[in-house]
Formats: C-alpha cells, sequence, structure tokens
C-alpha cells in the first residue's frame, strides 16, 4: 500500500516534470522572437559549445568509423559480400551511428557544462544580479545556450560522418586496398537525400534537447552546491535519455516515409 | 500579533531624516507555501537615512530586499519605492525603477565568467542613458577608483579575495548612480578589518553618492557604525525599531540575543 503511493507520487512528479520543462520550452520560443537580441553572447555560445567541441567530436567519430569497419568487415567477408563494405558503412554512420553518437557525446560535454555553469550562476545569484541590472537573463543566458546547440549539433554531427567515413577508409584500404576514390564513390551512390535529411533534421531536436535541458536544470537548480552538482549530473542522464526517444520517434516517422 | 510591534519614542521621529520617503512598506505579506516568511511587515526609508535590519539566519531578510527589486513578489500589502507601486510597473518601468536602486548581494554575485571591466560594463548595457555623458572607460574607471581597486578592471573574480569582490560589486552597483542601496548582508563571511574597511567604504560611498541605504546584518559592530535607525526583524515583523542605543538598552530577551 505505502509502495503504491510512492509509486504513485514518483509518476506524478515525473509528469509534473514534464509539465515544467515543456513550459521551459515555451518560455524559450516566446521570448527567443522578442527584441532584443543577444547576438554577440550568442556567438560567444557557438564558439564554445561548437568550435571547442570539435577535437571531441573529431577524435570519437574517428574512432566509430574504425572501430565499426573493423568489427563488421569478418562478417561481411563470410557473406562473401565485402565490396558492400562501404555502402553498408556510409549509410550505418549516415542515418544513425553518427548522429547518436555525436549528441552523447554532446549531452555528456555540454548539457553537463551548461547545466554546472547555470547552477552556479543561479545559487550565488548571478542570475539575481543580471535581472536587476536590466539585462533579461533568460534570453542571455538561455535563449542563446539553447540556439547554440539547436544550430551546432548538426554541424558536429557532419563532421563526426565525415571523419568516421575516412576512419572506415583507412581500415578499407589497409585491410582491403580500397582506394580513396572507390570508397567514396561507393558511399555516395548508396546514400540518398532519404538518409542524410531525416539524420540531419533529428540532430537539430538533439542539439535543442541538449540544450534545453541543460538550461532548464541549471536555471531551475536548487540552493547549495549539491544543487549545482545534481543539476549538472540529472542534465547529462535525461538529455541523453532524450536523444534516444527522438531517434526512436525520428526513425518511426522517416520509416512511414519510406513506406509510401 | 501586532501588539508586539512597537516602534520607540515618537513614531512621527524620524531625527534627522524628515526628507522625502524614498521606500515605504506596508503590511507585506509574502509566503513560500506552507512557510510564511513575512507577516505584515512595515518599512520607511527616508532620503539619505542608513536603516538597517537585523533578523536571525533564515528570518526573511533577503526576500524583503527580494520582494523591493521585485525579484520575488509579494503576496499582499503594499510596496512603494521612490513613489512608485511596485507590484503594478510594467516591464520597462521596472527596469528604470532598478537602475534606481542598486542591490549588494550576499555573495557578491559577480559574473565569475566575466573580467572585472565586464561587470562593470554589464549593467550599462541596458541603461547607456545614465552614464552622464561620460564615455564608458572613463565612467568604469572613476567608479572602481572610488572603490579602491581600479588596478584590478582586467582581472577575473576568481583572482580576487573576498574584500575586493564585494568592492567590485558594489563599483557594479554604484555605476548606475543609485539613489538607495540594498545591502545584502555586506560584511558576511569577511575578516574583522576587512569587514571594518568595506564599512568604511559604505560610509564614505554614501557621502560621494548621496544615496539612502537599506542594509541587512548579523554583524552588531557594522550596525552601531552604519545605522541611524534600527529594525528587528522577528516573525514576519519589524518587532521594534529604534536607535542602536535604544534598542541596545531594551530589556527584552528576544532583542537582547542580538547585542550580547
Ligand atoms: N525562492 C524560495 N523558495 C522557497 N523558499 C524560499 C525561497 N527563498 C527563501 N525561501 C525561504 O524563506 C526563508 C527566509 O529566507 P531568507 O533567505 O530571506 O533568509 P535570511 O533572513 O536572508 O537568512 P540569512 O541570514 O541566512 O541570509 C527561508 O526559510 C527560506 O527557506
Ligand atoms: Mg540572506
Amino acid at each position: 500500500m505505502v509502495k503504491d503511493i510512492f509509486r504513485f507520487q514518483g509518476i506524478i512528479s515525473f509528469f509534473d516534470e514534464v509539465g515544467k520543462v515543456a513550459r521551459f520550452a515555451g518560455r524559450f520560443f516566446k521570448e527567443f522572437l522578442k527584441p532584443p537580441y543577444e547576438f554577440r553572447e550568442l556567438l560567444k555560445q557557438c564558439y564554445v559549445i561548437g568550435y571547442q567541441s570539435l577535437f571531441l567530436i573529431g577524435l570519437t567519430g574517428f574512432i566509430m568509423g574504425l572501430v565499426f569497419d573493423l568489427q563488421t568487415r569478418p562478417t561481411m567477408i563470410e557473406f562473401g559480400a565485402e565490396s558492400y563494405m562501404p555502402a553498408m558503412i556510409g549509410i550505418s554512420i549516415v542515418r544513425e551511428i553518427g548522429p547518436v553518437i555525436t549528441a552523447l557525446m554532446c549531452a555528456g560535454k555540454i548539457g553537463s557544462s551548461i547545466g554546472a555553469e547555470l547552477g552556479s550562476m543561479k545559487v550565488t545569484e548571478q542570475i539575481d544580479a543580471m535581472e536587476v541590472s536590466g539585462t533579461n537573463p533568460f534570453k542571455y543566458l538561455v535563449v542563446t545556450r539553447i540556439m547554440a546547440t539547436t544550430l551546432m549539433l548538426p554541424i558536429l554531427v557532419i563532421m563526426a560522418d565525415a571523419v568516421g567515413l575516412f576512419g572506415a577508409y583507412l581500415v578499407e584500404s589497409m585491410k582491403g586496398g580500397v582506394t580513396f576514390q572507390l570508397f567514396f564513390n561507393k558511399v555516395m551512390n548508396n546514400l540518398s537525400f532519404g538518409d542524410m535529411i531525416p539524420s540531419f533534421i533529428k540532430s537539430y531536436f538533439f542539439g535543442f534537447a541538449i540544450g534545453l535541458i541543460g538550461c532548464y536544470k541549471g536555471y531551475t537548480s536548487k540552493k547549495g552546491t549539491a544543487g549545482v552538482g545534481a543539476a549538472a549530473n540529472v542534465a547529462v542522464v535525461i538529455a541523453s535519455m532524450l536523444v534516444f526517444v527522438i531517434d526512436l520517434i525520428a526513425v518511426l516517422i522517416s520509416d512511414i516515409f519510406y513506406d509510401l | 500579533m501586532l501588539s508586539n510591534q512597537q516602534t520607540l519614542g515618537n513614531s512621527n521621529d524620524h531625527g534627522d531624516f524628515a526628507g522625502p520617503q524614498l521606500i515605504e512598506i506596508r503590511g507585506v505579506h509574502k509566503a513560500f507555501g506552507q512557510n510564511h516568511v513575512l507577516n505584515g511587515f512595515d518599512l520607511d526609508l527616508y532620503d539619505k537615512e542608513n536603516l538597517v535590519i537585523v533578523g536571525k539566519s533564515g528570518s526573511g531578510k533577503s526576500v524583503l530586499l527580494k520582494c523591493i527589486v521585485r525579484l520575488e513578489e509579494i503576496d499582499e500589502g503594499t510596496l512603494k519605492v521612490l513613489g512608485k507601486n511596485i507590484p503594478t510597473l510594467n516591464h520597462n518601468e521596472l527596469d528604470q525603477l532598478r537602475a534606481d536602486v542598486g542591490f549588494l548581494f550576499q555573495g557578491s554575485a559577480l559574473y565569475d565568467s566575466m573580467t572585472v571591466r565586464e561587470n562593470l560594463q554589464f549593467p550599462l548595457r541596458r541603461h547607456t542613458e545614465r552614464m552622464q555623458g561620460l564615455d564608458e572607460e572613463s565612467l568604469i574607471h572613476s567608479t572602481l577608483k572610488s572603490v579602491g581597486l581600479a588596478h584590478t578592471i582586467d582581472m577575473l573574480p576568481a583572482e580576487l579575495s573576498g574584500g575586493m569582490k564585494r568592492r567590485i560589486a558594489l563599483a557594479r552597483t554604484l555605476i548606475l548612480r543609485p539613489k538607495i542601496i540594498l545591502y545584502d548582508e555586506p560584511t558576511s563571511g569577511l575578516d574583522p578589518i576587512t569587514s571594518k574597511e568595506i564599512i568604511e567604504l559604505i560610509l564614505r560611498i554614501q557621502k560621494e553618492y548621496d544615496t539612502a541605504s537599506l542594509i541587512i546584518t548579523h554583524d552588531m559592530d557594522c550596525a552601531r557604525v552604519i545605522s541611524n535607525r534600527m529594525i528587528v526583524l522577528i516573525n514576519g515583523i519589524n518587532y521594534r525599531e529604534g536607535t542602536y542605543r535604544e534598542l541596545a538598552a531594551l530589556d527584552e530577551p528576544n532583542v537582547k540575543a542580538f547585542f550580547k
């Protein structure tokens, strides 16, 4: 009985939280259209979120392509389908692995840093100080960060895709003697817009979700240093989970279009 | 409960401070859920006056200051600052009013990703009309000079001591030339010598910039030196009012506890 009540309250507080995040997102859309626009801060955040993640995303993308190729090669050879390697790798990376791995890395790196930064600004009253000095902190801090993650994530995904394919090419050229030209011809011939556009679109949603959750958790963080840690931690967990949920929804939707 | 409220001496006697009334608070209530923080609080602040509020930790002193600049909304009562009715101000009016009311936050609340210069620039972004024809750089310099820290202009808050942070925060407040300054525990967390320096600075600034001050403190030395008048905040009401001497002479356990 007591357990049931706890479970029930857990469900209620889950939906309560979902409602609050939705309201936070609503506020984002309301405020992001209204002037004054914080262009300088947006550019700075694009730099911090995009440029400063290039190395991390590049490296993980490269290893991802390399490992993926190494792992699948033996099976493909067994089936006598070695020549399909570039096509299979290309489609897998562009449609699924590139976006999801990039988004997960960004949830970890960017989601936690936004959560911690805004959380500590909140508990040290820096957000209040902004508010009384005439700058809308929601616009200055939240809108710019969510926009920056939304704009930067697709770019990072494209880079991860490219570097990942390059990693796979290295394996193919060493193990199978495939030339660069042949590899990329095969990749491109087998990739259609139907592969690229949905994954490009879902990358925007990944970016939006990561920025939204990081900002929400930081901006509403509880007092005390423990609150800041919790904000960063929970932001990563929820943002990563959302990445999978969005991915599932995106795949279901694009599946409908394939059937048409 | 109201019978507990009592003003010492003649309630119309504000000593030398019969000037215009800057803040008028009447019967203000504020609760967070079941936590009733302010229960009909009254306060008057007159021109050029230093009014000190003392109260236990958690008694709602910070909440009171935040209500004055509408970082928190009051539940009921009258709250007028510089003749304006705070709860009904629109967005622009509120921004203008907030520029007239400086707020020194409990932990200084400097923006820790910005240099001292950028911290001081921040309030000017939306209040260029307050630069009195000066260019930004010389305004920042002269304000930093008046808190004695001109050499820190390119430093980050992390490189400053607690006392220096407090001074920079004061400079950031002063840069808009406010008419009233709200100090939330200006000496908390500082050693006695630095506290004394801050107190002297506050008194000097007050003369130089011609402001009225509302000061929250636990520090009775600070209260003795600074106050023209004091309010003891207990149970969300102004429990006793009077000068430092009058209150110190009171034979009442609740009040005596502060003066030991
Ligand atoms: N945003 C908030 N939400 C809920 N409760 C709050 C909020 N802000 C303050 N409180 C509660 O209001 C009460 C008064 O808090 P306040 O910060 O004003 O205390 P204080 O007198 O400034 O204490 P201190 O001397 O420790 O700074 C506390 O019980 C606090 O928990
Ligand atoms: Mg306080």
